[in-house]
């Protein structure tokens, strides 16, 4: 079975089983189907231990899968290993949640943002230094950064480092696990206007993971709610998130909604 | 009536071995009322970690009061000898942290965890800090107080764990708690549910709250009075409608214009309405 | 393991030059003839993959071979030797952790002062000092003062004595060798106390801890030391290796009768199969003090008990 034309990205069927040492196994997925099309952003929203995280990591292949398929670009990938499987990881970049813990403590930010082209060997050394120099500008962050050690940067301007050094393989997809947690709703927003900017320009597909309902309905066109391994509700983002249909998805837009809606008289919407 | 926390003028500043020193807290004033709940709003750096720490003398090495006050019920803490702020600690005033996989031990037992802050302040029997576990288990209202009593942090979800640390802190029965992002590590449908148990709490023991967070709308589900802080000074404070509802500084205008946009609930879905949901955007 | 650290020195020992007999040949009494008859019947004339498959064999069967040189089987000379020197480590090891746990605690909550000053000078100049230097340094001391006896485990005429007084007899004669051990262990184990500690006291749990007022000797004895148990436990079944190599140089220097002098007269002897009967020991020594740790890594985090079982 192939994918559907205009998708990057078709899930089929995907399981995932981890085995207990005492006996017994954890379905952590249990059939998941999703589809990303070119340009589109998706996100997969779900509470924790719904096996969110899991399903990102089999996309990304950091984890094997049970079963199923994953097709990226017209090829199924859960079939190919090792060499083979190469020029697909760089076409697919995972950001992660702590970006502070992701990113290598001891090298300052243009290091860091250099090393998959120097590990792939990309150019020389000297385009290198202006390629990382180039994608650093493109996610905003200020030259003055490139000599900084990621804890001596803020925690937006980390997020924008690990998004940087993501693109420096030149990625058709990022997927994305709880990228926004744990950053200031304000650096929240420009982090979201940077990945609308680089969608627009370089054509970048998103595949969000969060297991926020309210904050994905912003930032991304399509919601697929994931629960106990399965994807129980998924549809445009507005649509999912005003006329719930599946009870799990009613908790998840229930628990956004039990928040007050701050909305001062003069923003005007 | 006189304030319950009185912070007054208050300046910290952090002097790091290497680099220059930073001014976390620029002489701030701050005050909580008895059956109070105030919200301090503030993003990474903003210095309302530091606020906590110094109310609860425990400061990192290289932070120093440079001055300013902090009374508890007239008492001075900062004046205070350590032998007496510990004795404050836990009974009196106590604490909710942002990661209770991280605030509990992850080598022992729930149960001793919270029965030794009782062994801490109060003289009674191993039989009756047993006991008083359990009833402070159940007051969070966990399903299985005993066999939560006897499992391992790991063993337990993050939305628990939170109602564990938040045991822990309610067990000797403090006047004041202090919440530093008490729903930020869990989600969504589990904050909702830590939010609702404070606001029960509160209700139930007329427990004054100083919840410090970055996220605005989770403050004004639960304060009452909300002090923005920016750079370490308080550059907006009031009421929470009045702050969140009509905003007089740029900078909480600028946080609120930031805020994810209000959660649209269609008033016609009546599961919505009674979750409390309010009609926005 | 054992397969491998026995079949490794068969090797080192066929590797080596000569063997028990050629050094027979120099006496002019001894025929030629004589000399391979005993070594055909001792077996050293057949190949040696052979050679260490029959002794395989009788190891499995309980016979450690035969010692040359004693003219007795190596499990006889072995015994008490290896009691010896268990006695001396056990109680090196012991004396090196009391010091190295309270040591290291006062090191790790006040990081600087002159504590931790004389503390970081001591250990620098212990790592520095060769261990045979420190034993020799510490006879010369005991020799000098006479406080303590040098040399062997017992006094003469030790069996008249009471069970109490042969008690405080073999105490003294342990103290030189046990200090000498724990002074070569002791840098080592309290710097890294002093890091497991101090990396628990700043965990978060600890700061929780503190702002519920939990006293600062509970928040170390119930916080911080089972969270850093679990690298101490690790260097623990680590440490017992450098433990032993050192015993037996110690035992050497210092007289101690463990096995330490008999592997090295036995290896001047090339006495060959209790040469491999004294590492055999030391190695079975080693295996039990790392699976020991094992099973207290197991008992002292919860975590690992949760995948173990």
């Amino acid at each position: 079975m192939g994918p559907e034309s205009g998708a990057l990205l078709a899930v089929r069927g995907l399981t995932k089983v981890y085995p207990r040492r005492r006996g017994g196994r954890v379905e952590a997925l249990r059939g998941v189907d999703l589809t990303v099309g070119r340009r589109r952003a998706l996100a997969l929203v779900g509470q924790s231990g719904s096996g969110k995280s899991t399903l990102a990591r089999c996309v990304a292949r950091l984890e094997e899968a049970t079963s199923g398929e994953v097709w990226f670009e017209g090829v199924e990938l859960l079939s190919r290993r090792g060499r083979a499987l190469r020029p697909w990881r760089e076409r697919l970049q995972l950001v992660l949640q702590d970006s502070a813990t992701a990113l290598d403590p001891r090298h300052d930010a243009a290091a860091i943002v250099r090393e998959p082209l120097d590990a792939l060997g990309r150019g020389t050394p000297a385009e290198r230094r202006a390629r990382a120099a180039e994608l650093m500008e493109k996610v905003g962050l200020p030259a003055a950064c490139a000599a900084r050690r990621p804890r001596e940067l803020s925690g937006g301007e980390r997020q924008r480092l690990a998004i940087a050094r993501a693109l420096a393989v030149r990625p058709a997809l990022l997927v994305l696990d709880e990228a926004f947690a744990g950053l200031d709703v304000s650096v929240q927003a420009q982090v979201a206007r940077l990945l609308d900017d680089l969608r627009a320009r370089d054509g970048l597909t998103y595949l969000h993971v969060s297991h926020d309902l309210a904050l994905m309905a912003e930032v991304a066109d399509d919601v697929a709610v994931l629960c106990e391994g399965r994807v129980v509700e998924a549809g445009p983002a507005q649509d999912v998130l005003r006329h719930p249909q599946h009870p799990h998805t009613r908790a998840l837009v229930a628990a956004a909604a039990s928040l007050p809606a701050l909305a001062p008289q003069e923003r005007a919407c | 009536m006189p304030a319950l926390l009185e912070v007054r003028d208050l300046v910290v500043r952090y002097e790091p071995p290497v680099g220059p020193p930073v001014l976390a807290v620029d002489g701030l004033d701050l005050e909580i009322h008895e059956r109070e709940a105030v919200g301090v709003v503030g993003e990474s750096g903003s210095g309302k970690t530091t606020v906590l720490l110094a109310t609860l003398g425990l400061l990192p090495p290289d932070a120093r009061v440079v001055r300013g006050s902090v009374r508890w019920q007239g008492r001075d803490l900062l004046a205070m000898g350590e032998r007496q702020r510990r004795e404050v600690r836990g009974a009196e005033v106590s604490v909710v942290f942002q990661d209770p996989a991280l605030a509990l031990n992850p080598f022992r037992r729930v149960g001793p965890q919270i029965a030794e802050v009782i062994a801490a302040h109060e003289r009674c029997s191993a039989a009756e800090r047993r006991a008083r576990t359990l009833q402070a288990l159940h007051e969070v209202h966990l399903a299985d107080p005993s066999a939560v009593h006897d499992a391992y942090p790991h063993e337990l979800s993050g939305g628990q764990r939170q109602r564990i640390a938040i045991a822990q802190a309610l067990v000797c029965r403090p006047a004041l708690l202090l919440a530093d992002e008490p729903t930020a590590s869990l989600d969504t449908v589990t904050q909702a549910e830590i939010r609702a148990l404070l606001v029960d709490l509160r209700r139930r023991t007329g427990l004054s709250v100083l919840l410090v967070s970055h996220e605005l709308r989770s403050v004004a589900a639960l304060a009452d009075r909300v002090v923005v802080l920016h750079a370490g000074r308080a550059v907006e404070a009031g009421p929470a409608a009045q702050v969140f509802g009509a905003p007089v500084h740029p900078y909480t205008r600028a946080l609120l214009a930031a805020s994810p946009r209000a959660l649209i609930a269609d008033p016609t879905v009546p599961w919505v309405a009674a979750a409390g949901g309010a009609h926005g955007a | 393991m054992l397969l491998a650290v026995s079949a490794l020195t068969f090797l080192l020992s066929e590797w080596a030059p000569g063997d028990f007999f050629d050094e027979m040949r120099l006496d002019p009494r001894l025929s030629d003839e004589t000399v391979r008859a005993l070594r055909e019947r001792h077996g050293l004339d057949r190949p040696l993959p052979e050679r260490y498959l029959r002794w395989l064999v009788s190891v499995l069967q309980g016979h450690l071979g035969f010692s040359f040189a004693y003219g007795q089987p190596a499990a006889a000379l072995l015994w008490p030797r290896a009691r010896n020197t268990l006695v001396l480590t056990a109680s090196a090891s012991a004396l090196a952790w009391l010091a190295a746990l309270p040591l290291g605690c006062a090191w790790a909550r006040r990081r600087r002062g002159p504590l931790a000053a004389a503390l970081g000078g001591g250990t620098a100049v212990l790592l520095a000092v060769p261990d045979v230097v420190v034993a020799l340094a510490l006879m010369v001391a005991a020799l000098r003062t006479g406080w303590l006896p040098v040399g062997g485990m017992a006094s003469l005429g030790h069996e008249e004595m009471t069970a109490a007084a042969r008690l405080r007899d073999l105490a003294a004669h342990l103290a030189l060798p046990a200090l000498a051990l724990a002074l070569g262990m002791l840098p080592m184990l309290l710097r890294h106390v002093r890091t497991a500690v101090a990396g628990a006291l700043d965990e978060p749990f600890v700061l929780a801890a503190r702002a519920h007022g939990i006293p600062e000797w509970r928040i170390l004895t119930r916080h911080a030391l089972p969270a850093a148990a679990n690298p101490l436990v690790s260097l623990f079944g680590l440490s017992l290796a450098s433990l032993l190599s050192m015993s037996l140089l110690v035992e050497a220097v210092m007289g101690w009768p463990g096995l330490g002098p008999l592997l090295l007269e036995a290896i001047l002897a090339r006495d060959f199969h209790l040469v491999l009967a004294s590492v055999l020991a030391s190695t079975v020594f080693l295996l039990g003090g790392n699976l020991a740790a094992d099973l207290l890594l197991v008992a002292v985090d919860p975590r690992i008990r949760a995948e173990g079982a």
